[in-house]
Protein backbone atom coordinates (compact mmCIF):
# COMPACT_ATOMS: atom_id res chain seq x y z
CA UNK A 1 0.00 0.00 0.00
CA UNK A 2 1.46 3.65 -0.86
CA UNK A 3 1.20 5.96 1.91
CA UNK A 4 2.03 10.03 1.16
CA UNK A 5 3.97 12.45 3.08
CA UNK A 6 0.35 13.63 4.18
CA UNK A 7 -0.56 10.54 5.41
CA UNK A 8 -2.85 10.02 3.08
CA UNK A 9 -3.85 6.28 1.44
CA UNK A 10 -6.42 3.90 0.74
CA UNK A 11 -7.11 3.59 4.70
CA UNK A 12 -7.87 7.50 4.81
CA UNK A 13 -11.59 6.32 4.16
CA UNK A 14 -12.05 3.73 6.72
CA UNK A 15 -14.36 4.88 9.84
CA UNK A 16 -14.74 3.90 13.58
CA UNK A 17 -17.27 1.96 12.60
CA UNK A 18 -18.75 1.64 16.18
CA UNK A 19 -18.55 5.17 16.90
CA UNK A 20 -19.98 6.22 13.69
CA UNK A 21 -23.19 3.70 14.25
CA UNK A 22 -23.50 5.20 17.66
CA UNK A 23 -23.49 8.68 15.86
CA UNK A 24 -26.09 8.10 13.50
CA UNK A 25 -28.45 5.96 15.73
CA UNK A 26 -28.07 9.43 18.41
CA UNK A 27 -28.91 11.92 15.39
CA UNK A 28 -31.76 9.56 13.96
CA UNK A 29 -33.64 8.76 17.65
CA UNK A 30 -32.86 12.84 18.04
CA UNK A 31 -34.22 14.12 15.26
CA UNK A 32 -37.11 11.68 14.09
CA UNK A 33 -38.11 10.95 17.57
CA UNK A 34 -37.92 14.31 19.48
CA UNK A 35 -37.73 17.26 16.63
CA UNK A 36 -40.17 15.49 13.82
CA UNK A 37 -41.94 13.33 16.37
CA UNK A 38 -42.43 10.83 14.56
CA UNK A 39 -42.79 7.10 16.61
CA UNK A 40 -40.39 4.82 14.15
CA UNK A 41 -39.43 4.76 10.64
CA UNK A 42 -40.88 3.23 7.20
CA UNK A 43 -37.91 2.09 4.97
CA UNK A 44 -37.70 1.39 1.52
CA UNK A 45 -35.76 -1.78 1.15
CA UNK A 46 -34.46 -2.94 -2.12
CA UNK A 47 -31.85 -5.46 -1.37
CA UNK A 48 -29.09 -3.20 -1.81
CA UNK A 49 -26.38 -1.79 0.22
CA UNK A 50 -27.79 1.41 1.05
CA UNK A 51 -31.44 0.42 1.77
CA UNK A 52 -30.04 -2.47 3.87
CA UNK A 53 -27.43 -0.47 6.14
CA UNK A 54 -30.32 2.33 6.92
CA UNK A 55 -32.75 -0.68 7.41
CA UNK A 56 -30.11 -1.58 10.60
CA UNK A 57 -29.35 1.49 12.08
CA UNK A 58 -32.89 1.94 12.33
CA UNK A 59 -33.53 -1.26 13.81
CA UNK A 60 -30.44 -0.21 16.52
CA UNK A 61 -31.92 3.37 16.60
CA UNK A 62 -35.83 2.80 17.25
CA UNK A 63 -36.36 -0.95 18.00
CA UNK A 64 -37.35 -3.25 15.17
CA UNK A 65 -40.89 -3.32 16.54
CA UNK A 66 -40.72 0.01 14.95
CA UNK A 67 -39.65 -0.24 11.94
CA UNK A 68 -41.33 -1.26 8.91
CA UNK A 69 -39.55 -2.43 5.51
CA UNK A 70 -41.43 -2.00 2.56
CA UNK A 71 -40.02 -3.94 -0.78
CA UNK A 72 -41.40 -2.06 -3.86
CA UNK A 73 -41.05 -4.58 -6.57
CA UNK A 74 -42.54 -3.63 -10.39
CA UNK A 75 -42.62 -5.94 -13.22
CA UNK A 76 -39.14 -4.92 -14.49
CA UNK A 77 -37.22 -5.53 -10.45
CA UNK A 78 -34.97 -8.58 -10.56
CA UNK A 79 -36.07 -11.47 -8.45
CA UNK A 80 -33.03 -10.90 -6.16
CA UNK A 81 -33.82 -7.76 -5.13
CA UNK A 82 -36.79 -9.05 -3.06
CA UNK A 83 -34.93 -12.11 -1.65
CA UNK A 84 -32.14 -10.24 -0.67
CA UNK A 85 -34.56 -7.75 1.31
CA UNK A 86 -36.28 -10.89 2.60
CA UNK A 87 -33.18 -12.18 4.24
CA UNK A 88 -32.17 -8.91 5.63
CA UNK A 89 -35.73 -8.20 7.15
CA UNK A 90 -35.30 -11.77 8.50
CA UNK A 91 -31.78 -10.90 9.81
CA UNK A 92 -33.12 -7.56 11.71
CA UNK A 93 -36.15 -9.10 13.21
CA UNK A 94 -37.89 -6.40 11.37
CA UNK A 95 -41.41 -6.35 9.86
CA UNK A 96 -41.88 -6.35 6.23
CA UNK A 97 -44.61 -5.72 3.20
CA UNK A 98 -44.36 -6.20 -0.25
CA UNK A 99 -46.36 -3.19 -2.02
CA UNK A 100 -46.29 -4.33 -6.30
CA UNK A 101 -46.04 -0.62 -7.72
CA UNK A 102 -46.47 -2.23 -10.95
CA UNK A 103 -50.26 -1.61 -11.69
CA UNK A 104 -49.39 2.59 -10.50
CA UNK A 105 -46.75 2.43 -13.19
CA UNK A 106 -49.22 1.31 -15.44
CA UNK A 107 -51.68 3.83 -14.74
CA UNK A 108 -48.99 6.11 -15.76
CA UNK A 109 -47.80 4.99 -18.31
CA UNK A 110 -44.58 4.75 -17.11
CA UNK A 111 -43.63 1.88 -19.75
CA UNK A 112 -45.40 3.12 -22.54
CA UNK A 113 -43.80 6.40 -22.48
CA UNK A 114 -40.45 5.21 -22.21
CA UNK A 115 -40.66 2.60 -24.57
CA UNK A 116 -42.09 5.46 -27.26
CA UNK A 117 -39.07 6.96 -27.01
CA UNK A 118 -36.71 4.08 -27.39
CA UNK A 119 -39.06 3.15 -30.29
CA UNK A 120 -37.89 6.52 -31.79
CA UNK A 121 -34.29 5.59 -31.37
CA UNK A 122 -34.76 1.74 -32.34
CA UNK A 123 -37.80 2.22 -34.64
CA UNK A 124 -37.27 -1.96 -34.21
CA UNK A 125 -37.43 -1.89 -31.05
CA UNK A 126 -39.90 -4.88 -29.44
CA UNK A 127 -41.95 -4.95 -26.29
CA UNK A 128 -39.66 -8.28 -24.95
CA UNK A 129 -36.69 -6.23 -25.71
CA UNK A 130 -34.53 -5.01 -22.64
CA UNK A 131 -32.98 -1.20 -22.39
CA UNK A 132 -30.66 0.75 -20.37
CA UNK A 133 -28.95 4.03 -20.71
CA UNK A 134 -25.54 4.67 -19.42
CA UNK A 135 -22.60 6.86 -19.76
CA UNK A 136 -19.61 6.39 -21.37
CA UNK A 137 -16.78 4.08 -19.45
CA UNK A 138 -13.24 4.58 -19.00
CA UNK A 139 -13.03 7.82 -17.65
CA UNK A 140 -9.67 7.28 -16.19
CA UNK A 141 -8.58 6.90 -20.33
CA UNK A 142 -10.91 9.64 -21.10
CA UNK A 143 -12.06 13.13 -21.11
CA UNK A 144 -15.63 12.24 -22.72
CA UNK A 145 -18.12 14.90 -21.27
CA UNK A 146 -21.42 13.40 -19.48
CA UNK A 147 -23.65 12.13 -22.85
CA UNK A 148 -25.95 9.41 -22.41
CA UNK A 149 -26.19 6.02 -24.89
CA UNK A 150 -29.27 3.79 -25.18
CA UNK A 151 -28.58 0.10 -25.78
CA UNK A 152 -30.90 -1.92 -26.52
CA UNK A 153 -30.90 -5.51 -26.09
CA UNK A 154 -32.73 -9.00 -27.95
CA UNK A 155 -34.12 -11.68 -26.15
CA UNK A 156 -31.21 -13.74 -28.38
CA UNK A 157 -28.54 -11.07 -26.37
CA UNK A 158 -27.70 -9.34 -29.12
CA UNK A 159 -27.28 -5.79 -28.46
CA UNK A 160 -26.87 -1.90 -30.19
CA UNK A 161 -26.15 1.23 -28.54
CA UNK A 162 -26.49 4.68 -30.06
CA UNK A 163 -25.62 8.23 -28.78
CA UNK A 164 -29.30 9.82 -27.10
CA UNK A 165 -30.61 12.59 -28.76
CA UNK A 166 -31.77 14.83 -26.24
CA UNK A 167 -35.76 15.11 -26.55
CA UNK A 168 -35.75 10.82 -25.93
CA UNK A 169 -32.91 11.26 -23.35
CA UNK A 170 -35.38 13.31 -21.33
CA UNK A 171 -38.59 11.06 -22.12
CA UNK A 172 -37.03 8.24 -20.75
CA UNK A 173 -35.20 9.72 -17.61
CA UNK A 174 -38.91 11.20 -17.36
CA UNK A 175 -40.90 8.18 -18.05
CA UNK A 176 -38.38 5.74 -15.91
CA UNK A 177 -38.38 8.44 -13.07
CA UNK A 178 -42.17 7.43 -12.51
CA UNK A 179 -40.73 4.33 -10.48
CA UNK A 180 -38.69 6.03 -7.65
CA UNK A 181 -41.56 8.78 -7.14
CA UNK A 182 -44.39 6.02 -6.95
CA UNK A 183 -42.61 4.56 -4.08
CA UNK A 184 -41.65 7.38 -2.47
CA UNK A 185 -45.73 7.84 -2.43
CA UNK A 186 -46.00 4.86 -1.28
CA UNK A 187 -43.56 4.90 1.33
CA UNK A 188 -45.38 8.25 2.17
CA UNK A 189 -48.80 5.75 2.64
CA UNK A 190 -47.04 3.42 5.28
CA UNK A 191 -45.24 6.49 6.93
CA UNK A 192 -48.28 8.55 7.64
CA UNK A 193 -50.51 5.55 8.50
CA UNK A 194 -48.34 4.56 11.38
CA UNK A 195 -46.96 8.10 12.43
CA UNK A 196 -43.67 6.98 11.37
CA UNK A 197 -40.68 9.01 9.06
CA UNK A 198 -39.60 8.02 5.73
CA UNK A 199 -36.06 7.10 6.24
CA UNK A 200 -34.02 8.26 2.91
CA UNK A 201 -31.30 5.74 1.74
CA UNK A 202 -29.06 7.81 -0.66
CA UNK A 203 -24.96 8.14 0.56
CA UNK A 204 -22.70 10.74 -0.12
CA UNK A 205 -21.84 10.02 -3.99
CA UNK A 206 -25.38 9.69 -4.81
CA UNK A 207 -26.70 13.16 -2.98
CA UNK A 208 -23.64 15.26 -3.71
CA UNK A 209 -23.04 13.82 -7.67
CA UNK A 210 -27.33 13.94 -8.08
CA UNK A 211 -27.69 10.29 -8.74
CA UNK A 212 -31.11 10.31 -7.09
CA UNK A 213 -35.01 11.19 -8.46
CA UNK A 214 -36.23 14.52 -6.85
CA UNK A 215 -38.99 13.98 -5.21
CA UNK A 216 -38.45 10.02 -5.67
CA UNK A 217 -35.64 8.86 -3.90
CA UNK A 218 -34.34 12.20 -2.82
CA UNK A 219 -37.86 12.59 -1.24
CA UNK A 220 -37.49 11.37 2.45
CA UNK A 221 -37.36 13.10 6.35
CA UNK A 222 -33.54 12.21 7.27
CA UNK A 223 -31.10 11.27 5.57
CA UNK A 224 -28.80 9.24 8.10
CA UNK A 225 -26.04 8.13 5.48
CA UNK A 226 -25.98 11.02 3.17
CA UNK A 227 -22.67 11.90 4.75
CA UNK A 228 -20.80 8.87 3.78
CA UNK A 229 -19.23 7.58 0.51
CA UNK A 230 -20.43 4.39 -0.43
CA UNK A 231 -17.15 2.43 0.34
CA UNK A 232 -17.74 3.95 4.17
CA UNK A 233 -21.19 2.21 3.86
CA UNK A 234 -20.11 -1.03 2.92
CA UNK A 235 -18.37 -0.60 6.38
CA UNK A 236 -20.97 0.15 8.06
CA UNK A 237 -22.70 -3.19 6.37
CA UNK A 238 -19.74 -5.64 7.40
CA UNK A 239 -19.62 -3.99 11.16
CA UNK A 240 -23.98 -4.37 11.53
CA UNK A 241 -23.47 -8.07 10.45
CA UNK A 242 -25.96 -7.39 6.84
CA UNK A 243 -26.05 -10.47 5.38
CA UNK A 244 -23.10 -11.24 3.18
CA UNK A 245 -24.68 -12.07 -0.22
CA UNK A 246 -25.91 -8.60 -0.38
CA UNK A 247 -22.57 -7.13 0.93
CA UNK A 248 -21.54 -8.92 -1.77
CA UNK A 249 -23.85 -8.04 -4.93
CA UNK A 250 -22.75 -5.14 -7.51
CA UNK A 251 -24.80 -2.01 -6.68
CA UNK A 252 -27.07 -2.10 -9.42
CA UNK A 253 -29.95 1.34 -10.44
CA UNK A 254 -32.65 -1.63 -10.51
CA UNK A 255 -34.36 0.61 -12.80
CA UNK A 256 -34.02 -0.04 -16.28
CA UNK A 257 -35.03 -3.21 -17.80
CA UNK A 258 -31.71 -4.63 -18.83
CA UNK A 259 -29.20 -4.85 -15.95
CA UNK A 260 -27.21 -2.16 -15.12
CA UNK A 261 -24.54 -1.50 -12.70
CA UNK A 262 -24.57 2.23 -11.02
CA UNK A 263 -20.60 2.21 -12.48
CA UNK A 264 -22.04 2.28 -15.83
CA UNK A 265 -25.20 4.23 -15.60
CA UNK A 266 -23.56 6.86 -14.03
CA UNK A 267 -20.19 6.74 -11.66
CA UNK A 268 -17.89 5.76 -14.96
CA UNK A 269 -15.32 4.31 -12.38
CA UNK A 270 -14.99 1.84 -9.10
CA UNK A 271 -16.38 2.74 -5.50
CA UNK A 272 -12.29 2.65 -4.18
CA UNK A 273 -10.92 4.71 -7.08
CA UNK A 274 -13.93 7.46 -6.85
CA UNK A 275 -14.26 7.92 -3.16
CA UNK A 276 -10.46 8.28 -2.70
CA UNK A 277 -10.33 10.84 -5.23
CA UNK A 278 -13.25 12.75 -3.94
CA UNK A 279 -12.10 12.18 -0.16
CA UNK A 280 -8.30 13.82 -1.30
CA UNK A 281 -10.28 16.54 -3.51
CA UNK A 282 -12.30 17.57 -0.45
CA UNK A 283 -9.25 17.32 2.17
CA UNK A 284 -7.14 19.67 -0.52
CA UNK A 285 -4.30 16.91 -0.85
CA UNK A 286 -2.42 17.25 -3.52
CA UNK A 287 -2.92 15.51 -6.81
CA UNK A 288 0.08 14.13 -7.00
CA UNK A 289 -0.08 12.17 -3.23
CA UNK A 290 -3.74 11.34 -4.67
CA UNK A 291 -2.34 9.99 -7.78
CA UNK A 292 0.76 8.36 -5.93
CA UNK A 293 -1.92 6.63 -3.38
CA UNK A 294 -4.21 5.00 -6.02
CA UNK A 295 -1.10 4.25 -8.34
CA UNK A 296 -3.07 6.72 -11.03
CA UNK A 297 -1.57 9.46 -13.04
CA UNK A 298 -2.40 12.93 -12.19
CA UNK A 299 -4.53 13.37 -15.11
CA UNK A 300 -6.49 10.37 -14.35
CA UNK A 301 -7.04 12.19 -10.93
CA UNK A 302 -7.88 15.26 -12.96
CA UNK A 303 -10.46 13.49 -14.96
CA UNK A 304 -11.97 12.35 -11.99
CA UNK A 305 -11.85 15.59 -10.14
CA UNK A 306 -13.31 17.37 -13.19
CA UNK A 307 -16.18 14.75 -13.59
CA UNK A 308 -17.35 15.04 -9.76
CA UNK A 309 -17.09 19.05 -10.18
CA UNK A 310 -19.50 18.88 -12.96
CA UNK A 311 -21.64 16.75 -12.07
CA UNK A 312 -22.17 18.35 -8.58
CA UNK A 313 -22.82 21.74 -10.77
CA UNK A 314 -24.99 20.24 -13.15
CA UNK A 315 -27.31 18.69 -10.35
CA UNK A 316 -27.89 21.84 -7.95
CA UNK A 317 -31.52 21.97 -9.53
CA UNK A 318 -31.68 18.01 -7.79
CA UNK A 319 -31.13 19.74 -4.15
CA UNK A 320 -32.55 23.16 -4.40
CA UNK A 321 -35.73 23.56 -2.19
CA UNK A 322 -39.02 24.88 -3.92
CA UNK A 323 -37.80 28.99 -3.68
CA UNK A 324 -40.72 31.14 -2.23
CA UNK A 325 -40.20 34.68 -2.57
CA UNK A 326 -40.21 35.87 1.10
CA UNK A 327 -38.72 32.97 2.67
CA UNK A 328 -40.41 32.32 6.31
CA UNK A 329 -38.16 33.43 9.09
CA UNK B 1 -22.67 35.76 -43.17
CA UNK B 2 -22.50 35.43 -39.23
CA UNK B 3 -19.52 33.47 -37.87
CA UNK B 4 -20.07 30.47 -35.97
CA UNK B 5 -18.55 32.48 -33.14
CA UNK B 6 -21.55 34.80 -33.70
CA UNK B 7 -24.51 31.99 -33.73
CA UNK B 8 -23.02 30.14 -31.03
CA UNK B 9 -22.97 33.33 -28.24
CA UNK B 10 -26.65 34.09 -29.89
CA UNK B 11 -27.78 30.29 -29.24
CA UNK B 12 -26.55 30.02 -26.29
CA UNK B 13 -28.18 33.61 -24.85
CA UNK B 14 -30.93 32.98 -26.04
CA UNK B 15 -31.89 29.10 -25.79
CA UNK B 16 -29.73 28.28 -22.57
CA UNK B 17 -28.65 31.26 -20.63
CA UNK B 18 -32.27 33.47 -20.90
CA UNK B 19 -29.84 36.57 -20.45
CA UNK B 20 -31.79 39.17 -22.54
CA UNK B 21 -28.75 41.06 -22.89
CA UNK B 22 -26.44 38.65 -25.70
CA UNK B 23 -23.58 36.27 -24.50
CA UNK B 24 -22.11 37.94 -21.32
CA UNK B 25 -18.55 35.92 -21.56
CA UNK B 26 -15.48 35.50 -23.04
CA UNK B 27 -15.20 33.66 -26.38
CA UNK B 28 -12.43 31.56 -24.73
CA UNK B 29 -14.30 31.38 -20.97
CA UNK B 30 -15.09 27.84 -19.53
CA UNK B 31 -18.37 26.50 -20.34
CA UNK B 32 -17.97 23.95 -17.31
CA UNK B 33 -15.46 25.83 -14.73
CA UNK B 34 -18.45 28.46 -14.81
CA UNK B 35 -21.60 26.28 -15.42
CA UNK B 36 -22.75 28.11 -18.38
CA UNK B 37 -24.02 24.71 -19.55
CA UNK B 38 -24.37 21.50 -17.97
CA UNK B 39 -24.41 18.38 -19.66
CA UNK B 40 -27.68 18.54 -20.61
CA UNK B 41 -26.64 21.54 -23.02
CA UNK B 42 -23.89 19.65 -24.25
CA UNK B 43 -26.09 17.56 -25.79
CA UNK B 44 -28.20 20.36 -27.05
CA UNK B 45 -25.20 22.14 -28.17
CA UNK B 46 -24.21 18.86 -30.29
CA UNK B 47 -27.57 18.74 -32.25
CA UNK B 48 -27.48 22.50 -32.69
CA UNK B 49 -23.92 22.60 -34.11
CA UNK B 50 -25.35 19.26 -36.08
CA UNK B 51 -27.73 21.11 -37.45
CA UNK B 52 -26.69 24.52 -38.04
CA UNK B 53 -23.12 23.52 -39.49
CA UNK B 54 -24.18 20.53 -41.44
CA UNK B 55 -21.67 18.41 -39.19
CA UNK B 56 -21.65 14.91 -37.86
CA UNK B 57 -20.33 14.70 -33.92
CA UNK B 58 -19.02 11.42 -33.22
CA UNK B 59 -19.28 10.53 -29.54
CA UNK B 60 -15.80 10.48 -29.36
CA UNK B 61 -15.11 14.26 -30.36
CA UNK B 62 -17.77 15.20 -27.54
CA UNK B 63 -14.57 16.11 -25.02
CA UNK B 64 -14.24 19.58 -22.96
CA UNK B 65 -11.26 20.38 -26.24
CA UNK B 66 -14.46 20.54 -28.58
CA UNK B 67 -17.22 21.75 -26.16
CA UNK B 68 -15.74 24.20 -23.79
CA UNK B 69 -15.97 27.25 -24.59
CA UNK B 70 -17.69 29.18 -27.78
CA UNK B 71 -13.93 30.08 -29.10
CA UNK B 72 -13.05 26.02 -28.96
CA UNK B 73 -16.98 24.86 -30.35
CA UNK B 74 -16.27 27.13 -33.53
CA UNK B 75 -12.29 26.18 -34.14
CA UNK B 76 -13.92 22.61 -34.00
CA UNK B 77 -17.16 23.87 -35.96
CA UNK B 78 -14.43 24.94 -38.78
CA UNK B 79 -12.10 22.04 -38.73
CA UNK B 80 -15.02 19.81 -39.18
CA UNK B 81 -16.58 21.44 -42.28
CA UNK B 82 -13.26 21.74 -43.71
CA UNK B 83 -12.74 17.50 -43.25
CA UNK B 84 -16.19 17.33 -44.93
CA UNK B 85 -15.46 19.85 -47.30
CA UNK B 86 -12.33 17.87 -48.53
Amino acid sequence: MTETTTGFSRRSLELDAASEVDRIVAFLQENVLRRLHRQGAVVGISGGIDSSVVLALCARAFGSQRVVGILLPEQESSPESAELAHLLAKRFDVQTMIEDITPALLGAGCYRRRDEAVQRVFPEFEPDWKSKITLPGNLLEEDRLNIFSLTVIKPDGSEQTQRLPLREYAQIVAASNFKQRARMAMLYYHAELRNYAVIGTPNKNERDMGFFVKYGDGGADINPIGHLFKSQVFQLARYLDVPIEIQQRPPTTDTYSAGSTQEEFFYRIPFEILDLVWLGYERDVPREEIAAALSLSEDQVGRVIADIERKRRATDYLRAHPINLDPAE
Amino acid sequence: MNSAEELLRKYIADNILFSGQGYPYADDTSFLENGIVDSMNVLELVMFVEQKFGIKVEDAEIVPDNFDSVARLAAFVRRKQELTAV
